[in-house]
């Protein structure tokens, strides 16, 4: 067996395992750290497929901004999560069903699926070996998909915008900073001299 | 050899955990988003394996778009869970009936 099959198969069992954990561990900060482990494996099935970019883009991306939202999330909110995993038994029966109906289903679409002959002229951008695999993408993805590319930080754009929008709150009860106030205050109204004499006070 | 075959299985898995997870935590809102960020994992396996056989790029392209949108769902989906979870000290999905829909 060879290195590259090797890896295949540990890769592809830490993506199943850690996909199969975030679903049926107990605690949600477990489940975050399973569903790590998910992606940096399908990060190095990525790798062995020639996609270098992608696979990196995977680990900075996902498992250093997204996983780690989520698991500021599991951390901040105050959640009997006990209580939420009370029920999941019931639903067992009920889940495994239709993941075997979906899964016979996956297996006769791959059973009766076949590559078109003419797959092969259809190709749009044909992977060159003299380019490795960021400099091949970024080449295309700044000429032939640049619209693309800036509507796709325009959604990330969006997506800031109104997570900022959802999540920021105006306290009532707590004492702030006002601006205004503070730059239309007299100085001279402010502050008063007086001359105290020694030994008589105010 | 791996061929093509392999990687699909992996990806066909990993959607159908997704969805086996949907039904299974129909309470935790966490779990469930963590759920569909299975399922676009499985459709970028895919992608990137197909890309990969086919010897085309593109999908790639695609592969990037695709985990655009899933930062941006996962990020728009915590903030109206915290904002939920501040409204009514739950994310139990039974109790997001405020609209009577």
């Amino acid at each position: 067996m060879s290195v590259s099959v090797f890896a295949f198969y540990l890769f592809s069992a830490g993506a199943i395992a850690g996909g199969l954990f975030t679903v049926l561990s107990r605690q949600p900060v477990h489940s975050v750290l399973w569903l790590i482990l998910a992606f940096i494996s399908s990060a190095g099935l990525f790798v062995l497929l020639g996609a270098e970019f992608v696979a990196m883009l995977l680990v900075i991306v996902y498992v250093g901004a997204v996983m780690v939202l989520f698991l500021f999330v599991v951390m901040m909110l105050d959640v009997d999560f006990a209580e939420l995993k009370a029920e999941m038994a019931r639903y067992m029966p009920l889940a495994l069903l239709i993941g075997l109906v979906i899964l016979m289903q996956f297996v006769m679409a791959y059973g009766a699926w076949d590559a078109n002959a003419a797959a092969e002229g259809l190709r749009a951008q044909v992977i060159s070996a003299d380019r490795h695999n960021t400099e091949a993408l970024g080449v295309i993805l700044y000429d032939q998909y640049f619209l693309l590319f800036q509507l796709a930080g325009l959604i990330l754009l969006v997506a800031m915008i109104g997570a900022i929008v959802l999540t920021l709150r105006h306290r009532t009860n707590i004492k702030r900073q006002d601006i205004l106030a503070q730059m239309y205050r007299d100085p001279a109204k402010a502050m008063e001299l007086r001359d105290v004499k020694p030994g008589q006070g105010l | 050899m791996i061929g093509l075959e392999h990687y699909l299985t992996v990806a066909a898995t990993l959607f159908v955990i997704g969805i086996f997870g949907l039904f299974l935590n129909r309470k935790n809102v966490i779990i469930l988003l963590m759920s569909i960020e299975l399922m676009l994992l499985a459709v970028n396996i895919n992608l990137v394996a197909f890309s990969s056989f086919l010897g085309d790029l593109v999908g790639q392209v695609f592969t990037l778009f695709v985990l655009t949108v899933a930062a941006a769902e996962a990020a728009i989906g915590l903030a109206i869970l915290v904002c939920f979870f501040r409204n009514r000290g739950t994310i139990d999905v039974e109790d997001v009936n405020m609209m009577k829909g």
